[in-house]
């Protein structure tokens, strides 16, 4: 009776950790959206216009931070000076680097082509060059690993298929695509924890990623109203902003994130 | 087959828990150190036994050979166990604790395949706890004391050590969850912090019954229950301290070492509070036992480990 009743707790408490397994959502199994109706109207260069300006950080940045790399010599010995983190990289007067600013609406329902050339995302100095990327829908990404050590390359969508391949030195270059539009999937390296780099999904042409001078210039516009957004890999996306542009128009506008 | 003391088998059945111990050290030092998919592939790591062992490969294929260790301790374990034990339930305990480690290597297979799951990692925290558990039972059920003759405290109505202990068990299980939820982003941090809050009232109310004084005759229930205070008082500490590490170093560009030492340190000290508290569970059940047929108040009594069907 009192070995039943033993069992008894001991098969309560494996019962309840076999009933914790849950399953995680992947993109694959999401039904595909249906697809509206598409226009691959050219946009035509003499009515064309821009939109430009610059990302700022209102307030001080945090203090970069030093990426330990002692417990991977092979990283470390590449480095004769402190590598620091680049989620912030600000520049004069705040000026922000690495934001994608992008046309988040107004672009109907035009399609276009999707490059062929490829995107390189380079694993260099146990560090991911550059932070921040931007392509095209289907276009190809190709992962380099120019380190003499493993790397794992992770990323890690919500609204694309997760994959995690592993890429040892001299190894053959990973060519990925990302078959839907998300801003942005972060990209990790799970040997090297520190490594984070995001890579920007759009359908559309009109994205830029912002330098230390935080500048960028949307060329190639056709005449409308859109709806743009900045988005930072730690401060996430900036409030919209609506701007139109006649034909041959250039308009300026600044994105402005709250330091954290 | 007879039930006699076999030193050998209990010895073994120590160490087997001991470096079950040290697997879930290991296995916290992959979560902490953000390595569950530092090696893509399962069951082999980048298509061999001997990965280079850089970075978080060293602690993801680390913890893989600390398990495949863990797996054949258990396998020889569990034959030992048929073999030399007459008790069928010793028989079906070490087959158990068998099936758990199997089981367990599958959850570890499933959260690389699937990139870490949180509920499926969740499930491979908890059957790792239940799976040191059974092999802390299985130690202390070969043991000389358990199968020799104990002095049974008998009682009409019995101490509430039991009920309590087994109360404790649960919210303690539970609690474990919680913290794994939170771990693997399953859940937020609030529920577990709730729970720290209430699992000390069981875990308290239930050795402050072992030091209840009719139960003077069984000292053991007694250092169980002290070792169970103890080791909570312990945990507290370093839930703490975990916490701390982790908002402290929230902002770091990786996993910071006083973070992962306090987080790893807090998942071991959490595994040994669950221990500890079955421990108290079990060894009630050797030392109190139902009042005899006539008898009304208390008399303790020896009593063998094959009267008590050895619990």
């Amino acid at each position: 009776m009192k070995a039943r009743y033993l069992y008894a707790v001991l098969a309560v408490s494996l019962a309840l950790s076999v009933t914790a397994c849950g399953k995680k959502e992947t993109a694959e199994e999401q039904p595909a959206k249906p697809a509206a109706a598409t226009v691959s109207a050219p946009v035509d260069p003499a009515t064309a216009g821009a939109i430009t300006g610059t990302v700022k950080l209102d307030g001080a940045a945090p203090k970069a931070q030093r990426i330990r790399m002692d417990a991977e010599p092979n990283c470390a010995k590449m480095h004769s000076t402190p590598v620091m983190d680049e989620e912030y990289v600000v520049g004069d007067k705040g000026a922000l680097a690495n934001v994608v600013v992008y046309v988040k609406d107004g672009l109907g329902n035009r399609t276009f082509d999707t490059p062929k050339e490829t995107v390189v995302l380079d694993q260099n100095g146990c560090v991911y060059k550059p932070h921040v990327v931007a392509v095209r829908v289907n276009q190809p990404v190709e992962i380099v690993n120019s380190d003499p050590t493993t790397h794992n390359v992770h990323p890690v969508p919500t609204n694309n298929k997760e994959w995690n391949k592993s890429q040892p030195p001299k190894a053959e270059k990973i060519v990925e695509t990302f078959a839907r539009e998300e801003v942005a999937i972060p990209v990790k390296c799970n040997v090297h924890p520190w490594m984070k780099s995001y890579i920007a999904v759009f359908k559309h042409p009109y994205f830029k990623i912002t330098g230390k001078d935080g500048a960028f210039e949307i060329k190639n516009l056709p005449p409308g109203e859109y709806t743009l957004v900045a988005w930072h890999g730690v401060l996430g996306p900036s409030a919209e902003q609506k701007v139109t542009i006649g034909a041959k128009e250039t308009k300026a506008i600044e994105f402005s994130f709250k330091a954290q | 087959m007879t039930t006699t003391t076999n030193r050998g088998l209990h010895r073994f059945a120590i160490f087997t828990a001991c470096w079950t111990l040290f697997l879930l050290v290991a296995g916290a030092l992959v979560t902490s150190n953000d390595a569950g998919l530092a090696v893509p592939d399962w069951p082999l790591s980048y298509g061999s036994l001997t990965p280079p062992m850089v970075g978080g490969i060293f602690y993801e294929h680390g913890h893989r050979m600390v398990a495949t260790m863990a797996g054949l301790l258990t396998i020889i374990l569990a034959v030992w166990v048929s073999r030399r034990e007459s008790r069928a339930w010793m028989r079906r305990l070490g087959w158990a604790a068998l099936g758990a480690v199997i089981a367990q290597g599958l959850l570890g297979g499933i959260t690389v395949k699937f990139f870490l799951p949180p509920w499926v990692s969740v499930a491979h925290a908890a059957v790792a706890q239940s799976f040191f558990c059974i092999l802390v039972a299985l130690a202390l059920f070969t043991s000389s004391w358990w199968q020799s003759d104990v002095q049974v405290i008998r009682y009409s109505e019995h101490p509430p050590v039991r009920d309590r202990a087994i109360k404790a068990v649960v919210a303690i299980f539970i609690q474990l969850l919680l913290g794994a939820a939170y771990r693997h982003h399953a859940l937020g941090l609030l529920p577990h912090l709730l729970g720290a809050a209430v699992v000390p009232a069981f875990v308290l109310s239930a050795t402050s019954s072992t030091r209840d004084r009719r139960l003077n005759a069984a000292p053991a229930l007694a250092r169980c229950g002290a070792v169970l205070k103890h080791v909570l008082c312990a945990q507290l500490v370093l839930g703490g301290a975990a916490l701390w590490s982790r908002l402290s170093t929230q902002h770091a560009p990786q996993p910071m070492p006083v973070m992962v030492f306090f987080t790893v340190a807090h998942t071991a000290v959490g595994a040994l509070t669950l221990a500890a508290a079955v421990l108290v569970v079990l060894v009630s059940y050797r030392v109190l036992g139902p009042a005899l047929p006539g008898e009304v108040n208390a008399s303790p009594s020896p009593m063998t480990g094959q009267e008590s069907g050895a619990a």
